[in-house]
Formats: C-alpha cells, structure tokens, sequence
C-alpha cells in the first residue's frame, strides 16, 4: 500500500482505567480495571495497522478511546499533530468527520427505524456537507460505491442480511469522505464466504480513497491479509509491533509465537509445533506484576516478575516488551521448550 | 469396514412457519465409525446444527419435525424408539456439547450437581458415588483443584473451564457418540487451542466418535478424519479430511476454501464466493448452489443434482461429474482450478 511515511495518528502512553467502586450510596474506589495500560503507536498515512488480541485484551477500548466515544484516563492522542483529548466540543466535532468507526456487530449498529438512506444520510446532515436532492444522490452514490443499489435507499435494516448490513455501515462510515477509519471486528459476525467480499470491500475503498485504517480482529489470518503493520494486545498492553511479513516470519515475544502456533491452520498436511499456553488470561483488575504475561510464559525468568518490560524498537521498526529478548537462540538452545509434545 | 456406529440416512428435518416451510436439513446421510471424528462444515443456516438436534431427537415438535429418514445407531433407528427408550440413550450413550458454555449450564446449580445428575440418572449410582466421579471427571478435563471446584457454581469459571465442564458432564457416562456443537466458536485461541488439545486426548483414551459441528475449517483440518460439506440443508460433498482440502469437487467447497485468508501463504486478493446464502423457504428447483455457482449449467437450475463419485470415498452433488456437462463445461471449471474431472484421483 502507498504510503508516504507521514504519520497521521500518533498515540503516546494511553491509559483507560474503569474504577470499580464498592457501596451503594457512598461509593467508594477499591480498584480499577485497567482496560488499556500506557499504549504507544502510531498509523501511517495510507497504511493498515492491524491491533489483534484475545477478548479482555483492550482492544476496542483502544479504537473507542482514539474516537473519545469514551474519555482518556492519560495520554496523548495526535492526529495530524493535533491531540485528540484537549480538543474542545465543537472542535471534536469537526474532527469526527475525519475519523469514522464500523462497528463489529451489523444487526445492533443500526437503527432499525431508520430507512438504509437516512442512516448513511444522518452524517451528512450533521456535518452539514449535503441537503435534500444533494444529499439523496450522495446517499446513492455510496450505495454504489459499497457494492449495493441505489433503490436500497428506501429499504429499512432488517431487509438485508448480515454481510449487506456491514456494507451500510462502511457507506455511512464513508459519507463524510473520513481520513481514519476505525474497524472494530468488522468481519467477526459474518459467514466465511462473505467475510471475503467485504475485506475485498474495504481494500478497494482503500485503494480509491486513500483511507487510513486501525484494523481491530481477534483473527489472525483476517488480520494478516489486510494489514500492513500488526500490533499485538496482551492485557491492556502491546507486547509487540512489526510490519506484518516481520511479525509472522519472526515473532519475538513469547506471546505472539503461541498465539501464532494456536491458529487451525486449514490444511491437514501442515505439521507444526504448537505451543499450548497454559491456563486462562488473568484478570486486569489485579494483573500480574512486572510483565503480565509472566503467568503464563513458558521462558519466564525470575526478573520478569518483578520488571515491567518497556517496550522498545529492537531494530527496523520492531517493536517489542520481552527483556528475554533476544530469546531465539536461548530458545533453539533450550529443551526446556514444549512441555506438551507437539501432537500434530 | 466394519458396520457404522451412527448411520444417518436421508434425514429430512422441516419446520413448519407462517411464512412457509423450512427445509433446515433436506436429505442428509453419512456414516460415523468407532473412533472416528467426522466434521460437519457449513456455514450459517447449512442445517449443521438442526440436523445434530434430530440426532438427539431435541427438535421442538411443532414447529419442527423430522419428516423422513433413518438415523441408525448400533443397527437401531433413533426415530422409531418411544421417548423413554430416548432418554436412556441420549446423554449416555450420545451426548452433546453446546458452542455456548456461558448459557447451557444451569446458573442456579454447582458444577457438581450438574455432572452428578446425568450420573445418578444413566448409571444408578448413588449420590456419593456420583459426586465422586463427577470430580474424576473435572479431573479428567484438567480443571486444577477439581475436588473443591465440583461445589462452585457456572460463573465462577472462566469461559474456556466452562467448555471443559461441558465436556465432562458429555463424556461422564462413557458415551459412544460425542457431538460437538461449535465447542470452540465462542472461545479465544489459545483457549480453543487447549480444548482442541483436549478432546483429541479424551478420544484416544474413551475411544468415543466424535461428530465435530464447526463453521472453521481451520478446526475441522486440525481434528476429523472425514467431513461432510452442507449448504442449505443439503449435504453438498463428502470425502476424507485431506481429499477436501487437495481437490475439492463441489465448487462450493472450492469456493470456500479460497475465500479465508491463509495465515501461512502469501497474500493476494480474496476470491469471495458472491451473492447470499438462499433462504431455506421456498428453495428453487435445482441446485442450492447454482445462483452463487460461477459454473453453473442450464441443467443446475432445473433439477437437484444427485451424489456423482468423484474419487475413492469421495461423493460431490454437482453436475459437473455427469454427463450432463460438456467437455467444453468441464474444461472451464478446470482453468479457473476446479478439479472437475471426474476422472482424477479415481
């Protein structure tokens, strides 16, 4: 994909915390749940950064944040150089324009009062781009553009199925001609064979209109195909960032080579070792000290209990929070590895 | 080869709706042996999950209702046994797993109760003993401090336990026949990766068939020996667990397994298969398939292909192995990849 290097989308030590309070009428904090813990990132211009990570991770909190559909604990957001979280109301608003979403479930994302042509409307209206006649052959032209027809306009939600809803959602996310899009699981709830039509969707949109996205999925392959750089989400925190051939041909945190290994790969003559993660993710109430994954890693070191990684660029835009790093030769040496013999 | 422990014959289940009739499953047959793990892949609305309902003889009966067809298990026909002689079977000697383990347990109750009752129920063992292999069990699935675990209730486990527990209370009473519902849809994976893990385990040591129900082809290439296709009610190609992903016959299959991203092979643009799955209620004349079918004939739309063998254990309902497609037809579907020839591999 085309991109220039310019950096459109700068995220610095985002923090989300929800409190979790006790009492009823005096409430008081006991904790917080730290949903996203000090992320740093940023998104090129044109290109796709993948963000991957098992439920509980954070990483729809992290799209929400960038939206401020829901406010910072800390951080800094910088889009186009401009922080996001010191904007006032109106300046948001015009920001919105630049920055859409596409939600991840196509039956509850949209009004079910609403014709398909009021709700990719509604943008244009309140940003004030088109009116009456106008705004009806917009509406249209999007249709087109989505790969649905003009006629569908007057048709309510509940006339299309799931694939045909989530082509509504990226026209209405498109109506005000956004630089970023974020796409929050935008392939999860849909059949295999139409999961394919709307990647090949969002990859010709952005081809045609230079669209930005922040790519937001729990499945590997999905997000492989689309992006260009992958992030990967442990608990509130990136454990590792690389441009995509890198991560898969070379994945450097103990995390993301399980999850790699975790993924059914559809051919029965692949024989690969796989690296069963023992027990469940931890809550992110408590998490564990030092590095969180420490529970459940399989080259854990005494200092990793007690240290948290920073997470640093270890060479060519690599991005990494292991200190056991460079753990692959350790690794190659060590037989301490698989303690469960890989089956398959 | 021995005689089929599970034999499905023709199944036909219909639901019978104000706006018409359902043909969830239209015609289903297959053969499960001892050990085996059969796959049943489909997407949405393929009739996988309905037809594992009919098995087990839960259809609710109106609106639903199995209108023909055997299903053979151990030479008897589930369909003809009268509900008690059900009871006795299901739960013992087949049993099931759900895909959601969040909302097939009984919040209400502790894991303990649950297992023990299917116990006390098929194996008439007393309470003590019942709760005892109720712990073995949780044991078995590696659920850590099982012994004090048997007395929590659902929500204190994490969603992954919560499949483990489900695969406990199925596998309790040693049954012959396991069907596994999506069991690792809902779950991250990692997780799925363990529980894959550990019914594959569980197998080998019971020796239970497995008919493993999933959407994720992924799951199916790491778990079945065999595998039936379905698609709008219909079971489209059966063959072995490589044979389908070496040379899929039904241009569905074909279809499918090129439009899922591959995680380990270059990348290029996606071949969706277009257009929309059918609506089950007043199904056209003709193939299922043959409005979203890139190969489709002028006989496709008319009549409902039959099963044409296609290679050895190797069944496909398309027209493309009949000679009712020309040369010329069949060639084409070869240069865009199909291997349509019936020929090959036979």
């Amino acid at each position: 994909m085309a991109t220039n290097g310019e950096i459109l989308l700068e995220v610095r030590d985002l923090r989300k915390y929800y409190p979790v309070t006790k009492g009823f009428i005096f409430q008081r904090q006991v904790g917080a749940v730290k949903a996203v813990d000090d992320l740093s990132f940023f998104i090129r211009k044109g290109e796709t950064l993948g963000l991957v990570g098992e439920s509980g991770c954070g990483k729809t909190t992290t799209g929400r944040v960038i939206l401020r559909l829901q406010e910072p604990t800390a951080g800094q957001a910088l889009f186009e150089g401009r922080d996001i979280f010191k904007l006032g109301k109106e300046e948001l608003r015009r920001l919105r324009r630049d920055m859409q979403i596409i939600f991840q479930d196509p039956y509850s994302s949209l009004n079910p009062r609403m014709t398909v042509g009021d709700i990719i409307g509604e943008p244009l209206e309140i940003h004030r781009l088109a009116r009456g006649k106008e705004k009806v052959r917009r509406v249209q032209e999007l249709l087109e553009v989505v790969g649905l027809s003009p006629y569908h306009a007057n048709r309510y939600p509940h006339e299309f199925s799931g694939g045909q809803r989530q082509r509504i959602g990226i026209a209405r996310a498109l109506a005000v001609n956004p630089k970023l899009i974020i796409a929050d699981e935008p392939v999860s709830a849909l059949d295999v064979s139409i999961q394919a039509q709307v990647l090949n969707l969002l990859e010709e949109l952005q081809k045609e209109f230079g669209l930005t996205y922040l790519f937001i999925a729990h499945d590997l392959s999905v997000v492989k195909h689309i992006s260009d750089r992958i992030a990967v989400m442990y608990l509130g925190k990136i454990v590792e960032l690389a441009e995509t051939e890198e991560l898969f041909s070379n994945p450097q945190h103990p995390y993301t080579e399980a999850l790699l290994s975790a993924v059914p790969i559809p051919n029965p003559e692949l024989r690969r070792e796989r690296i069963i993660l023992p027990g469940d993710v931890p809550s992110p109430i408590n998490p564990p000290s030092g590095c969180r994954f420490h529970t459940r890693c399989l080259y854990v070191q005494p200092s990793c209990k007690v240290d948290e990684p920073p997470f640093a660029d270890v060479g060519g835009g690599h991005f990494l929070a292991c200190p056991v790093q460079p753990f692959k030769h350790q690794r190659s040496k060590a037989a301490v590895l698989p303690k469960q013999p890989a089956k398959r | 080869m021995a005689d089929p422990l599970l034999s499905v014959r023709n199944l036909k289940t219909y639901f019978y709706t104000d706006e018409g009739v359902v043909r969830a499953v239209d015609g289903l047959t297959y053969d499960l042996h001892r050990g085996e793990t059969l796959g049943i892949v489909g997407e949405s609305g393929s009739g996988k999950s309905v037809h594992a309902l009919s098995v087990m003889r839960l259809i609710p009966t109106p609106p639903g209702k199995i209108v023909d067809g055997q299903i053979l298990f151990e030479g008897r026909d589930l369909l003809k046994l009268s509900d008690e002689q059900m009871r006795r079977i299901r739960g013992n000697r087949i049993a099931m797993v759900f895909q959601e383990p969040m909302t097939s347990l009984n919040p209400v109750l502790t894991i303990g109760e649950q297992i023990a009752e299917a116990i006390i129920l098929h194996q008439h063992l007393d309470k003590r003993a019942a709760w005892t292999r109720a712990a073995e069990m949780l044991e078995r699935v590696k659920i850590p401090l099982a012994r004090q675990r048997v007395k929590d209730y659902p929500h204190q486990f994490s969603g992954g336990m919560r499949q483990r527990v489900m695969i406990a209370m199925a596998l309790s009473c040693n049954p012959s026949v396991l069907i596994a519902d999506e069991p690792t849809t809902a779950l991250d994976v990692t997780i799925q990766a363990q529980i894959i893990e550990l019914m594959r385990e569980l197998q080998r040591d019971f020796g239970t068939s497995i008919i493993m129900i999933t959407h994720n082809l992924g799951v199916v290439a790491e778990m079945c020996d065999n595998v039936v296709v379905m698609y709008a009610g219909r079971p489209i190609e059966t063959t072995t667990i490589k044979r389908i992903f070496q040379e899929p016959k039904h241009p569905y299959t074909w279809g499918l397994l090129h439009s899922v991203p591959k995680l380990y092979e270059r990348r290029e643009r996606l071949i969706p298969i277009e257009g929309q799955p059918p609506s089950l209620i007043d199904l056209p004349p003709g193939c299922a398939f043959a409005p979203r079918c890139p190969f489709a004939m002028e006989i496709c739309v008319q009549a409902d292909p039959p099963d044409y063998p296609v290679g050895p254990s190797h069944t496909a309902k398309c027209y493309l192995y009949s000679d009712k497609a020309t040369e010329k037809e069949k060639k084409a579907a070869e240069a865009a990849g199909l291997a349509a020839s019936s020929r090959s591999g036979s």
